[in-house]
């Protein structure tokens, strides 16, 4: 057990390393730029599963913003440690007991919805701890994916590079699949996104788009 | 700045002849060496601030503490590594646990094989960097490494405090460092660490002198002892206490030692530090000596390894530390709350705090659990206080603060990195120790 644990912790530090070296080069991906659009200068801002702090840096560095990030990866944690970016280390599956009612003016999950066991308790734990939420995940209704299943396989694409039996996406939805769920929540939505490749989508998007981001207003806000 | 308390600083030669005057020396044997001929040249391996030797300051102005006692004046065992900067931003506390001292990094110069107790942390190119920070290690009072302590001559009677000496706080303690912040001319430190005790001394400082402190590094401990904590100090307590060399803590006049007690404390004490996983995998059930065909003694000898470890352990403390510190020290920790006041509620109580923290637990750390360091997390978020938190998945319970778990130095690395930014200081020069 204390190798298994000594061989995580030297593998963890490996993968913190190369995200560092590469970090300085790289610049923002487009759907973070958009989330990024949709937040207020100066706001608090809490991202979940906030990874090697890229998007917290880029809000603290462009936009003044007062972030936390919550991840629960080791490497990603001393990555983001690193840019400074203030990070809470812990498994999001346990909720945000950490965090107050409305503490946060948004409060983002970019790709990590998907993986996630308990769905709409996250979508909940959101809209109470923040006014505005931002989801990103990937779309399975994207066209290729329906096609793929016509020929009798599961979907392997882009945004989901992943088998079926070792993928992390436990809960794939359409645009509209999150939409009713939105609704049933009552969180109200605000803005929407999509993209496909890193270039935004408008025509058709529920069929051409990879990526959704999605913006939504707390019910308790709204009150 | 002028110290704000009168202090007067003694070098270690008036105390362990036959030491050096100097307080650090980075890879050179102290002069004088060569011509006592009681030290040899000795290899300082790389990441080490070298041979080191304590200081002693006095401090003459009465200290009033929590209990309403008042310390008439004391004395601070201390040493120190890197070199204090002209802004005199760059300087680091590190605060202690229960039974370790100022000799925090590097090797005596009395006895080089006396490794500081954080010595993987603390030095050149290592997470606390001291090519970069001037870093203070110092003996709390109460303690018994050359602060004042029970052991001490009260100056009153002219004979050891013993049972007299006055009980102390973790307050206490950061009042009494707050002086020696003063002697050493340091407004505001750039960061205030420790671990497990040494970590609520840090939360101390962020609560009792806010000013004073922009980063505050708490690792492995906790808001307050639980129920099951005190208990473990009340066992260990008890020991001491019902040992009849005790003599009701007045054991130096009757020429005593109460080794047993003390002994059976640190026991205890070093079962809570280890984690189960950390016991098993060290000591198994293996047999120390086991009879014919590996069969039991059927006695209340050593049986097993763990027996004999723990034995040992307690031995060999008891034979250097004093048992009217340990019992002291047992209640600070019982004592410690800052919640108290604030109707127990610690965010009220950290609400003063203007630093930065630095939380870091340890996933097999059932003394001071993961839990209570999120109770200190929760509070400061509340409080919108910035805040970083790591849980390291380490074996090895408690102690895991003191161990090199690459992830956990990793964290500590790159938050005194950004200190340091921000502070303005050069850029790591070398990465030694356990990141190397």
């Amino acid at each position: 057990m204390s190798e298994t644990r000594t061989l995580a912790a030297r593998d963890a530090l490996r993968r913190a390393d190369e995200a560092s070296s590469q970090a300085a080069t790289r610049a923002i991906r487009p759907d973070l730029a958009r989330i990024a659009s949709w937040i207020d200068s100066g706001s608090r801002v809490l991202d979940l599963g906030c990874g090697d702090g890229t998007l917290l840096a880029y809000l603290r560095d462009q936009k003044q913003v007062e972030g936390a990030g919550v991840e629960f990866d080791d490497a990603r944690v001393i990555s983001a440690v690193r840019r400074g970016v203030r990070v809470i280390q812990q498994n999001l599956e346990e909720g945000l007991a950490l965090f107050d009612d409305q503490q946060f003016d948004s409060v983002v999950l970019s790709q990590t919805l998907q993986a996630m066991h308990h769905t709409e308790h996250i979508l909940r734990e959101m809209a109470r701890v923040a006014r505005y939420g931002i989801v990103s995940f990937p779309n399975f209704g994207y066209w290729p994916h329906g096609f793929s299943i016509l020929r009798g396989r599961m979907p392997v694409t882009g945004e989901m590079p992943y088998q079926w039996y070792d993928t992390p996406n436990i809960h794939l939805c359409t645009l509209k699949d999150f939409e009713a769920l939105a609704a049933k929540l009552k969180l109200r939505i605000t803005h929407l996104a999509t993209f496909n490749g890193g270039k935004e989508v408008k025509f058709l998007a529920g069929w051409r788009s990879t990526l959704a981001v999605y913006r939504f207003e707390s019910p308790m806000a709204a009150k | 700045m002028v110290p704000l308390h009168t202090s007067t600083e003694t070098d270690a030669s008036t105390y362990s002849d036959p030491a050096p005057s100097q307080g650090v020396q980075h890879g050179t044997p102290p002069p004088g060496a060569s011509l006592s001929g009681a030290v040899q040249p000795v290899a300082v391996p790389p990441g080490s601030v070298g041979l080191v030797s304590p200081r002693f300051i006095a401090f003459d102005e009465p200290l009033q503490l929590s209990s309403g006692q008042v310390l008439p004046c004391y004395e601070l065992a201390v040493e120190t590594y890197g070199t204090l900067n002209a802004e005199r931003n760059n300087a680091v506390l590190i605060c202690h646990a229960l039974n370790a001292s100022h000799h925090v990094a590097g090797m005596s110069a009395d006895n080089p094989k006396d490794i500081g107790w954080w010595d993987n942390m603390v030095g050149p190119g290592k997470a606390v960097d001291t090519d970069r920070f001037f870093v203070i290690g110092v003996n709390n009072i109460g303690s018994c490494f050359g602060s004042t302590g029970p052991a001490s001559i009260n100056p009153d009677t002219g004979k050891p405090w013993g049972a007299a000496f006055p009980m102390l706080t973790v307050k206490d303690w950061v009042l009494a460092q707050v002086r020696l912040a003063d002697h050493f001319g340091i407004e505001k430190f750039a960061a205030v660490m420790g671990g497990s005790l040494g970590g609520m001394q840090a939360l101390g400082w962020a609560i009792t002198c806010p000013e004073r402190i922009a980063h505050c590094i708490v690792i492995a401990s906790t808001p307050r002892l639980s129920a099951q904590n005190i208990g473990f100090n009340e066992v260990a307590r008890r020991a001491i206490i019902s040992d009849p060399d005790f003599h009701g803590g007045d054991y130096y006049a009757h020429g005593t030692v109460p080794r047993k007690g003390l002994s059976v404390a640190r026991m205890i004490g070093h079962i809570t530090y280890l984690s189960d996983d950390d016991m098993a995998a060290k000591f198994g059930r293996t047999q120390r000596s086991p009879a014919q065909n590996g069969e039991y003694h059927y006695g209340y000898d050593v049986e097993f390894e763990v027996e004999s470890y723990l034995r040992y352990q307690g031995e060999k403390f008891s034979t250097y530390f004093d048992a009217n510190t340990y019992l002291l020290i047992t209640r600070a920790l019982d004592y410690f709350d800052p919640s108290r006041t604030h109707g127990g509620d610690l965010a009220k109580a950290l609400a003063v705090a203007s630093a930065e923290f630095l939380l870091v637990s340890f996933s097999t750390d059932w003394r001071f659990p993961p839990a209570r360091s999120r109770e200190i997390v929760e509070a400061l978020l509340k409080n919108r206080t910035p805040v970083t938190y790591a849980e390291i998945d380490a074996p090895h319970g408690h102690d895991a603060f003191l161990q090199g778990d690459p992830r956990y130095h990793a964290v500590v690395q790159g938050y005194y990195d950004r200190i340091a930014a921000q502070l303005g200081l050069p850029g790591r020069q070398a990465v030694n120790g356990v990141l190397a």
